[in-house]
């Protein structure tokens, strides 16, 4: 992956300054290449990683394998749009193994998400069947940890 | 609880006549202050990769506890040659080419008592690491230190080796990428000095610790030219490209001779190396290019914002192009190296270490040691900033 990239998946928020001095390139080459990825759809969005658990939410998560049938010429891709269009689908994946597709799907009580399982997407024409779990705690979210642990300190100056 | 009464007579006169390390005192004012970004470290800032501590902690667990060979676990050393052979070129029998030492430190003191009579003279170049100077005369050998200069990038140059050869000079030190300057050794240089070498029939100590972090064009050590093989002593260690530093794991690999007489020091003084960081050490050559590419690009980033930032003060700044170390000239603030580190750490809170404290010639520079987190990097180079700007209003 093009180093730019790399770097403002760690950090969106970093300036274009100092991505030129980290990169070796100049601050208008780096503004360029980031609009240059925007425009072309590689950088689809930026946002913040939120340790929900920390927030007084009411907010509940579920993954939910889903088996559908394939359908002729569509293959899995029109039932799985049809499936992210619904707002409660966080994500959505095609697998390989024992299910097809793997959503991540988000409400405000447990049962609205069972409400979400059972009236909008287990109706689909195509759905088999569903099998729902949900999150208890994140320990680690898009390579973040959410706790921070105590940092061992080195020596501050050392040959 | 009364100090005793201290007593110089009962001190070697070689050891109470040796100064401490320049770093040392300014490392005893730094850990006194609060909130102080420290560009001061000699050691990375990345834990050792978790799978190198696993397999630490299972050799614990298994009750691995035991002394090694002298020369350290065959395994290793046979996992040592591969490496070395891949990365570096030369190949070395495990049987009786390779020791493994308790970190470079070790065996480099190792080398000079093996090859050391009492006057014999060891060349290397300074700016250098605080212990060449300082082990050479511990062996009741005379160090014969060379200044390298900025505008040569700090490499050292066949002239300049030549010059400072006499009929007492058995070894010399080549220490590139080098601690605190981040040069490299352009290959010219490198086949002239080995030509010299040959020509008086020197030993060549290549300490090539930071080979694995090197940014601009490709490593060669001494031990790689053709002749030199059987002349030099490669040193290196796990360290530097795989954050190692508290495992103190080193090596030392040669031509039999030479490393017998060092592994007969070796054994009636160490022993040997820790058998659980000789363990980790071998879980660390199993796969290990993922992890030094892992830190290279890391380390690289730092280096290209750095020099940028020096650049962007008018801050002359050789670019380094290998370890974690930039070299800046910091004489336009109008300071000596030293006034120049105390008054950055008192007035922002900044450490660096003066040049000063890695030979005379380091004098007008400071090292500043990217080893640390991009974050605290970013801070310091906005703290030096004003620093500069406050001192050149002036």
């Amino acid at each position: 992956m093009d180093e730019l990239l790399k770097l403002l998946k760690k950090n969106a928020l970093e300036s274009p300054e100092n991505l030129a001095r980290m990169l070796n390139l100049s601050v208008e080459q780096v503004k360029a290449k980031i609009e240059d990825y925007e425009k072309a759809g590689v950088i689809r969005g930026y946002q913040a990683v939120v340790n929900h658990d920390q927030l007084d939410l009411n907010l509940v998560t579920a993954v939910i394998e889903v088996k559908v049938t394939p359908e002729r010429e569509g293959g899995f891709n029109h039932i799985a749009e049809r499936i992210s269009k619904f707002n409660e689908v966080q994500s959505l994946y095609l697998m390989s193994g024992a299910f097809d597709l793997l959503l991540f799907v988000s409400g405000q009580t447990l049962k609205e998400v069972a409400f979400f399982v059972s009236d909008k997407l287990a109706t689909i024409p195509g759905v088999l069947s569903t099998a729902t779990h949900f999150m208890l705690k994140t320990y680690k979210d898009h390579g973040v940890l959410m706790e921070s642990q105590d940092e061992y300190e080195r020596l501050k100056v050392s040959p | 609880m009364s100090a005793s009464k201290s007593r110089p007579e009962r001190i070697a006169a070689h050891v109470r006549t040796m100064p401490p390390s320049g770093i040392r005192d300014f490392f005893d004012i730094v850990s006194t202050m609060k909130d102080v970004i420290s560009l001061g470290i000699g050691e990375p800032d990345f834990v050792t990769p978790w799978h190198i501590r696993e397999s630490a902690i299972f050799s614990l667990e298994r009750g691995v506890t035991s002394y090694t060979s002298n020369l350290g676990l065959l395994s290793l050393r046979q996992a040592l040659a591969d490496y070395v052979e891949r990365v570096f070129g030369p190949r070395y029998d495990p049987a009786r080419e390779i020791l493994v030492t308790v970190g470079v430190s070790e065996a480099l003191d190792l080398v000079m008592r093996a090859i050391l009579e009492p006057g014999d003279e060891v060349i290397f170049h300074e700016p250098c690491y605080v212990s060449y100077g300082p082990v050479i005369t511990f062996a009741y050998g005379k160090p014969v230190p060379i200044a390298t200069r900025a505008e040569n990038h700090f490499a050292l140059t066949p002239g300049e080796v030549a010059a400072s050869i006499t009929p007492r000079t058995r070894a010399i030190i080549l220490n590139y990428p080098n601690n605190p300057t981040g040069a490299i050794l352009p290959l010219e240089y490198l086949r002239g000095i080995a030509a010299l070498a040959e020509e008086h029939d020197l030993i060549v100590i290549a300490d090539d610790i930071y080979a694995e972090l090197t940014y601009d064009g490709v490593h060669t050590s001494a031990a790689a030219l053709p002749g030199l093989r059987d002349r030099t002593i490669f040193l290196h260690g796990f360290s530097k490209a795989w954050a190692m530093t508290g495992f103190r794991l080193g090596y030392a690999c040669g031509p039999a001779d030479l490393i017998g007489a060092m592994m007969k020091i070796h054994q009636y003084t160490m022993l040997c190396a820790p058998i659980t960081s000789q363990r980790a050490a071998l879980e660390a050559l199993k796969n290990p290019d993922a992890d030094i590419q892992e830190m290279r690009a890391e380390y690289q980033r730092r280096r290209n914002f750095i020099h940028a930032s020096f650049s962007e003060m008018g801050i002359p700044c050789p670019r380094p192009a290998g370890a974690f170390y930039a070299f800046p000239e910091v004489r336009s603030c109008g300071m000596n190296s030293k006034d120049f580190a105390y008054a950055l750490l008192d007035e922002e809170k900044v450490a660096v270490v003066p040049g000063t404290a890695f030979g005379a010639c380091g004098e007008g520079h400071v090292r500043c040691s990217y080893a640390t987190a991009m974050d605290d990097i970013k801070e310091a180079m906005v703290r030096f900033r004003r620093f500069v700007e406050k001192r050149r209003a002036h």
